[in-house]
């Protein structure tokens, strides 16, 4: 006895199975296929066909488009990507963005999951950033923080934040879970206590305010104490992360390797963190796209990274009206990165699930 | 002494006492060195000043408040602001999330395909970019002169002018009382009222109920009008502004906008999770029974999936309550900006960073609570419970 296989439909029956089968479900078609060409072709034209691209014919070309004027980006890029970083010097600006986006990708990378690899990329990719803004040496005139500007303090900060929260996290979360009542408490105190408030209150304090309570000696730049604050949030955030993956940490793992006469560091650091961190994974990268966009607050305290530096851009006299595009374009940047890093999270979470089954 | 610090026990007690000593000195090292820095500016630390009046105007106060109010009123005004906007936000975003959420399980390829791309856009955007751009087009709108009024309300770059009622204040939060109350009661007698009474009847009392309160919103507007004016105020234009009516000022509707768009494309994730967490077998069990396709919606996946979503919810809603502090960004008086402006007026800084802590914690506690409650009371009960 042969089995025939039906027979495959029609397209225009195949058509009339998927989307008109119901007249509600012929309703909801018609509906968004109209939202969709209504949307795409809205977009289209305001954004390709009837927008003006060079910066030649200065806003008067604008005017009498009906489209997009990208000539706003063609004229101002500069200002929003690097801010008030010197005109000259401003190829290192670029480079240290292009080597954050290449340690960035260096991390995603499993050959480079170990904790001394990513240590090591993080560390090395950083302290070229700072160089390479920074200069003073290797024949780079210097330049200060105050004059950084742009996309590359946004990235500036959001570098900073992560490695100096991440191990923070850690540690918050080992003395979270720590066996000694008053460390854990005190511990959970503190996270509780910073995850219960917004961000810019804490970005605020740290600006603002703490100044009053230091020491002259121990004050610091705003931007340093704005990315300890910063730092701090994330950590708190990370640490119940992290302590979520310890707690999918079977118990006999941390038992057999105090067994086996591991000590407490060398159990910690082999056998429970490993593990840890591969459960935590997803939310982890989660929380750094999180992160990212939360760098995004610093504009209220004042400083000029990308969002107050595309204010700057259209917020002068002839390019008034052009806040459209300047918006567009800095939500395209975030996009972008934003974008692919929780593809690749969402990647990462299918290849792990794999493992799993 | 060598011997007692190999003991663990004391070893133990040793570091906690260090840690937290630590940490008590940090704090009142800081506290110390801030208040002589304090005083040496003039500024006595202590809640005194709570009780000076202010000197500087709110742009946005849903109670009266002047400049000759005190600090204290301000801050109450400010707790009030940020609860409104949030009230507002929150609101704006379920909508948006449960519609989009409701696009994304469909199974339709085209409406799926819609929120998806809805949700990878907005979620992936700052939160404060997306105020500011929503504040600039709404500033960018035409002058109050040159604005096209539709259904009488008005857009202008000075905010939106909404008809208002002519009734005493009194009377209207007596009737929006009734109105919460008419969708609340109905809600209130379907969980309460017995089980085996006949469905017939419980629905005859839900909607005596709800007519009920519909008819006491109705009387205590009719009873609180003021005389001698229409009943509503319409804005309307007088030389170069607008008179009369409500207007809703371009940093509420930019927030409430931005907030709802943002929180919308969170909720949206959510309200999908809580459909996907419903398993087919549940589905396919219900059309056996019979049901049609709106019964199986709303009596059987509606209440297995909101029961999925409602902790993951509230979560979402305290932060989007906390996400409420980016009115300072374009100005808007929330709880955050008059504890930023009173540090820049009055330099009490430690009491006033104080009191914005104790608020946020008041604020997010009362919704956690808040939520708890209601998941308790609508957590599936008996022992038979399977996933």
């Amino acid at each position: 006895m042969t089995v025939l296989a039906p027979p495959a439909p029609t397209l225009l029956e195949d058509l009339r199975r998927r989307y008109f089968a119901t007249p509600l479900q012929a309703a909801v078609s018609l509906f968004s296929l109209a939202v969709i060409v209504f949307l795409a072709w809205k977009i289209l034209n305001w954004a390709l066909l009837s927008a003006v691209f060079t910066a030649d014919g200065g806003p008067e070309a604008c005017h009498a488009a009906a489209g997009a004027c990208w000539s706003v980006i063609a004229a101002r890029w500069r200002i929003i990507l690097f801010g008030l970083y010197p005109f000259e010097e401003q190829w290192r600006s670029a480079l240290a963005c292009v080597a954050v986006v290449a340690m960035t990708v260096l991390s995603c990378i499993p050959a480079c999951w170990t904790g001394r690899r990513i240590a090591a990329i993080w560390v090395a990719g950083t302290a070229l950033f700072y160089i390479l803004m920074k200069g003073g040496i290797f024949g780079l005139a210097y330049i200060g923080e105050e004059q950084w500007g742009g996309l590359a303090l946004t990235l500036f900060i959001f570098v900073t934040t992560c490695l100096i929260g991440f191990p923070l996290s850690i540690g918050l979360a080992l003395m979270r879970r720590s066996q000694l009542p008053w460390i854990s408490r005190t511990t959970g105190i503190i996270i509780d206590g910073v995850r219960s408030l917004p961000l810019i209150s804490i970005l605020f304090t740290f600006a603002i305010v703490l100044p009053f309570a230091l020491p002259q000696w121990l004050q610091g730049d705003k931007l340093y104490r704005v990315i300890l604050g910063s730092a701090l949030f994330f950590s708190a955030y990370q640490a119940e992360i992290v302590r979520g993956g310890m707690q999918g940490v079977p118990k006999g793992q941390e038992e057999a390797s105090m067994a086996l006469g591991l000590s407490y560091w060398q159990s910690i650091s082999r056998i429970l963190l490993p593990q840890a961190m591969r459960n935590a994974l997803p939310a982890t990268i989660n929380q750094f796209v999180i992160s990212f966009k939360e760098t995004s607050l610093v504009v209220i305290i004042g400083f000029f990274e990308i969002l107050a530096s595309g204010n700057a851009a259209y917020g002068t006299g002839e390019w008034r009206f052009a806040y459209v595009e300047v918006y567009v374009f800095i939500a395209l940047i975030y996009f972008v990165f934003v974008f692919s890093l929780s593809r690749y999270g969402a990647f990462l979470e299918r290849r792990m699930a794999v493992g799993e089954r | 002494m060598g011997r007692l610090l190999r003991n663990q026990k004391v070893r133990n007690g040793l570091l906690q006492a260090l840690y937290v000593g630590a940490l008590g000195m940090l704090i009142l090292a800081g506290t110390l060195i801030a208040r002589r820095n304090l005083a040496a500016q003039g500024i006595t630390s202590g809640f005194d000043f709570l009780f000076k009046s202010t000197g500087w105007d709110l742009n946005f106060a849903l109670l009266p408040a002047t400049a000759m109010d005190p600090y204290w009123w301000y801050f109450t005004v400010g707790i009030l602001n940020t609860l409104f906007l949030g009230t507002f936000g929150l609101a704006l975003a379920t909508v948006v999330g449960t519609i989009v959420g409701l696009a994304r399980t469909s199974s339709n390829d085209l409406a799926r395909l819609l929120g998806r791309t809805y949700v990878d856009i907005f979620r992936n955007i700052p939160l404060i970019l997306q105020v500011f751009f929503w504040y600039a087009v709404i500033t960018h709108l035409p002058s109050p002169r040159g604005a096209q009024p539709s259904w009488g309300m008005f857009l202008t770059s000075r905010g939106l002018y909404v008809p208002a009622p002519n009734v005493g204040p009194w009377s209207l939060t007596i009737a929006v009382a009734a109105i919460l109350a008419a969708i609340v009661l109905p809600l209130w007698i379907g969980r309460t009222a017995r089980i085996d009474r006949p469905l017939g009847d419980r629905a005859t009392l839900q909607l005596a109920a709800a007519a009920a309160a519909l008819a006491c919103a109705a009387l205590a507007l009719l009873a609180g009008r003021l005389p001698e004016t229409p009943f509503l105020d319409m804005p309307a234009l007088q030389g170069l502004n607008l008179r009369g009516g409500l207007r809703v000022p371009p940093e509420f509707s930019a927030l409430v906008v931005a907030i709802g768009i943002y929180g919308g494309s969170y909720i949206a994730e959510i309200v999908r999770g809580g459909f996907k967490s419903v398993g087919t077998g549940q589905m396919e069990a219900a059309g056996s029974l019979g049901l049609t396709a709106w019964q199986t919606f709303t009596l059987v996946r509606l209440p297995l999936a909101l029961r999925a979503m409602l902790p993951i919810l509230a979560n979402q809603y305290v932060w989007l309550m906390k996400a409420t502090t980016m009115g300072i960004a374009v100005g808007f008086s929330d709880f955050f900006m008059i504890v930023a402006l009173t540090i820049n007026h009055s330099g009490q800084t430690i009491e006033a960073i104080g009191l914005l802590m104790a608020g946020f914690l008041a604020i997010n506690l009362s919704l956690a609570f808040f939520f708890n409650r209601i998941n308790k009371a609508i957590a599936l009960k008996g022992n038979q419970l399977r996933g």
